[in-house]
């Protein structure tokens, strides 16, 4: 058994309240390229961060070529022949495609100025290995994001590296960048290099990777070849899910939804597609009903909801609630239409800390609340009022600041919001991540109760138990297009995994069939 | 440092240390971006040599309009009062280019002034080197407190801007000492001499040009101070010491204010003490007005040397025009930044939408 030219031992990360990593063991040998995969809040990118120098672990410690070295900076992960590509292009994009590749390397001439000739020329040459062709003179911006990607990796690559790093990369790539990619990985593993990767792409960790290491709530759970490696038992690692009798019983009848469900939907999305993210989905939701998304992380749920929210802006595609067209790529628009959505992370895009409960429920209809320009206070308190009982949302008052509330109230919060605005389609998105059990609970008994009051429910959620029991029908994507839809009887956590984990080969049958199914389904309406 | 071992020294050894070994396939090979449009360089001229069209433009409808204004007397006129606003640009540009801003500029300059004043007593050596030792200090310890204590550079500055001027004011008692500079001493040469004509501030205000160009665009500290502008975390991740650059940066610009302000005590002969109010504020526009992005990562040593040309040469016509009261200068000075502001977020908005949009 070679030695391992990177490995963790016993590492431990904590971050507050989290214990982001824990006593993970992990290594990666010269030419092997070792996949790292695992749900959202695994610990992926926690270890890449730790391995690389970004984060500093609390216990345990990173070896390379078996010796002790835990890196302080990047800088010093680089020099210790560790290169990472982030999944996000971490490069400037102002200054040109030449000046982002040698940055703190350029060459130098006379008087140690920087030979901008040689640098031009070397880089086109460097480049053109990776398909790029293009004036490296120009801003790195003025780049596809493909293209400044490829930048990125031979940049990180040209450096004398010993283990290459690469989160998520093919993220944002074209299928022929993934090709020259793979290649430039094949070429990268010949030499003795070892790659660790990173994705969520099933079907291309088949493609390249000789390891795997599964990751779960900060825990290695398997560790060892690939090949040989059941994909659905791949699945039921990650989301730590038997797979139970289910295999025994072949493939599921994807599609076709047969219940007669009377109603006209409340929400159809026909053929939206977003670059490289979206290709083509389309399904219904009707008043009533709980539409589950289903698949792993990045498989498209989140940029789903947005788009339909009019937070993205789709490149093809309609949507229409209740039978009139939405404007797509206006957040506006859909607000007006009766959309709304609940945001995946509610920090960022959503709770005001600072200002109180009340502020915050009310933001959202403030214009709706005013007459020419004044708010009715007594309107506001009413409203309040109603939703802090219907959601059953504590807190001292609806002064105290939103801040200081529980995870789940503070999602009740945003609820609150949402519902105040008299939505008729609710976009869910990890509702209830983050909160405690019990908050968890009031969460999805309040979903349900929507439903039952006529609203179109779209959920989507990492838990399958609450992905499985919260929804009527579950529509499973994968790498952003429809793979499935499962109704009635089907819905359940074993056909779920199957639908995630179906075989490459039967991808062109089920992405034929599923959205046809759901087209027809619609049409029949 | 291992990674600044440069691998392309044997020539062709470089890609096959980390590239792919064969060429690619022919097929494979997409041709990604970069073609640029007429408008993309329109955009790029108009961004680089804007500043630089307006002075032309300026200079010969003001030559045409007024006899006096092509004189050589007046025109030497505008390059030595130019010379040290474009002094305290220079540094200015280093620390916008930064993704910075240095507020402190006006108080050290005049600081730099009244400490040039006061030396030149013990001499030209102590007369230059006490200024530039004392702002060279301010300017570092603001370096210090943004880069290493993560303050932010508006409030640094700020407080540095404060405490500059209440030092000056301390050692002038109150503004009501004014130290003199002996105008035949060699110190005064510095500011008053000439050499073919045109005056020592001017000759060494082009050398600092010279020199600062060569640092920002052709080494590599100057790369890195526009990584760190541009994308700061990106440089960090790419092996860049962002708290070194940005130390750096604010020295210098301490420095070059100080110096700016001792220059210009030589040039008057004395360390006078209501000068520099507003001068950052000047000193930021010309930088802006030059086509340096305000926000960091894109700029240019020589558009800086423009702005400051340029609103010299403004300063200097409204003079002419006897009638105008001499407050108009402010007026256009504004009117002329809100223009630079509002082209360049418009070209920077166009460049976004055409980089986000689909295909």
């Amino acid at each position: 058994m070679a030695e391992h030219v990177l490995s963790t031992r016993s590492l431990t990360k904590r971050f507050p309240g989290v214990l982001a990593l824990d006593r993970v063991d992990f290594g990666v040998r010269a030419g092997e390229v070792h996949a790292l995969i695992g749900e959202n809040g695994a610990g992926k990118s926690t270890l890449i961060k730790v391995l690389t120098g970004v984060y500093a672990p609390d216990g345990g410690e990173v070896l390379r070529d078996g010796g002790p070295a835990t890196f302080g900076t990047p800088l010093a992960a680089q020099q210790a022949g560790i290169s990472t590509i982030y999944q996000e292009v971490n490069l400037v994009p102002l200054m040109s495609v030449a000046r982002n590749l040698f940055l703190g390397r350029e060459p130098r001439g006379r008087f140690g100025l920087i030979d901008f000739d040689r640098m031009h020329r070397e880089s086109e040459r460097i480049l053109s290995e990776y398909g790029v062709r293009t004036d490296v003179r120009r801003p790195l911006g003025e780049l596809g994001v493909g293209a400044q990607q490829m930048v990125a990796l031979a940049r990180a690559v040209w450096v004398d590296a010993k283990v290459v790093v690469m989160d998520e990369p093919t993220s944002s790539l074209e299928p022929r960048e993934v090709e020259t990619l793979f290649g430039v990985i094949r070429r990268l593993r010949d030499r003795g290099v070892a790659v660790v990767y990173v994705s969520h792409r099933l079907d291309e960790l088949y493609a390249v990777c000789d390891a795997v290491t599964v990751l779960r709530d900060g825990r290695t759970v398997h560790t060892g070849p690939l090949q040989g490696l059941e994909r659905l038992r791949l699945v039921s690692m990650m989301l730590g899910r038997e797979i139970g009798e289910v295999r025994a019983e072949g493939t599921t009848k994807f599609g076709g939804d047969h219940e007669a469900a009377s109603a006209e939907p409340v929400l159809r999305v026909d053929g939206l597609s977003v670059q490289h993210q979206l290709h083509d989905v389309s399904f219904a939701v009707r008043p009533g009903e709980v539409v589950g998304l289903g698949g792993l992380l990045g498989s498209g749920r989140t940029e789903t909801a947005k788009s339909v929210a009019g937070a993205l802006a789709p490149s093809a595609g309609r949507v229409t609630v209740a039978g009139a067209r939405v404007r797509t790529g206006s957040p506006g628009a859909a607000i007006r239409a009766g959309i709304s959505l609940l945001p995946e992370d509610r920090k960022t895009e959503g709770i005001v800390p600072g200002l109180s409960v009340r502020e915050n429920i009310a933001l959202a209809v403030l214009p709706r609340l005013s007459r020419a320009g004044l708010v009715s206070e007594a309107r506001i308190d009413s409203l309040v009022g109603t939703f802090m009982e219907r959601l059953r949302i504590k807190a001292s008052s609806p002064h105290q600041k939103a801040g200081e509330l529980s995870g789940g109230n503070q999602q009740k919060v945003l609820l609150a919001r949402w519902l105040a605005a008299e939505p008729r389609v609710l976009l869910l998105d990890e509702p209830t991540r983050g909160i405690d059990v019990g908050a968890k609970a009031e969460v999805q008994k309040l979903v349900d109760e929507l439903a039952a009051d006529g609203l179109g429910v779209l959920l989507i959620s990492s838990d399958l138990e609450e992905l499985i029991e919260g929804s009527d029908r579950v529509v499973v994507l994968r790498d952003g297009a429809v793979v499935g839809e499962l109704t009635g009887d089907e819905v359940t956590e074993d056909r779920l995994m199957e639908a995630i984990a179906a075989a490459a080969e039967e991808e062109p049958h089920l992405a034929d069939a599923a959205p046809g199914d759901v087209r027809k389904a619609a049409a029949h309406d | 440092m291992s990674v600044a071992k440069s691998r392309h020294d044997g020539g062709g050894s470089a890609p096959g240390e980390g590239g792919p070994a064969g060429p690619a396939k022919p097929a494979g090979a997409a041709a990604h971006g970069g073609t640029s449009t007429r408008a993309d360089r329109w955009s790029t001229f108009a961004q680089r040599h804007g500043a630089l069209v307006a002075l032309l433009l300026t200079v010969l409808i003001a030559s045409a309009s007024f006899d006096s204004f092509a004189g050589a007397g007046n025109l030497k006129n505008i390059a030595v009062s130019s010379a040290f606003l474009a002094i305290v640009a220079l540094g200015m540009t280093f620390v916008i280019v930064s993704g910075g801003i240095d507020l402190s500029v006006g108080s050290v300059f005049v600081l730099g002034g009244v400490l040039a004043a006061w030396g030149s007593k013990y001499g030209p050596v102590v007369a230059l080197l006490l200024p530039l030792a004392v702002c060279g200090g301010i300017g570092l310890v603001n370096g210090l407190l943004i880069a290493r204590a993560r303050l932010a550079p508006f409030i640094v500055t700020l407080a540095a801007m404060l405490g500059a001027r209440g030092l000056m004011l301390n050692i002038t008692d109150e503004g009501n000492d004014t130290f003199l500079i002996a105008k035949d001493s060699l110190f005064a040469d510095l500011g008053r001499g000439k050499l073919l004509g045109i005056g020592a501030p001017v000759w060494i205000t082009l050398a600092l040009f010279l020199l600062g160009g060569l640092l920002l665009r052709r080494t590599r500290f100057g790369q890195q101070v526009y990584a760190v502008g541009g994308n700061e975390d990106a440089a960090s991740l790419m092996g860049t010491s962002v708290s070194r650059t940005k130390i750096t940066v604010y020295a210098m610009s301490g420095l070059l204010a100080g110096l700016a302000g001792a220059l210009n005590a030589a040039w008057l002969a004395s360390g006078v003490t209501i000068l520099g109010q507003g001068m950052e504020l000047e000193a930021i526009s010309a930088v802006v007005i030059g086509g340096t992005l305000l926000t960091g990562g894109l700029g240019y040593v020589s558009g800086s040397l423009v702005g400051v040309l340029l609103l010299k040469v403004i300063q200097n016509i409204i003079n002419q025009i006897g009638s105008l009261d001499s407050a108009y200068q402010q007026v256009v000075s504004g009117a002329f930044l809100v223009v630079v502001v509002v082209v360049q977020t418009w070209l920077g908005r166009r460049r976004k939408a055409r980089l986000t949009a689909p295909g």
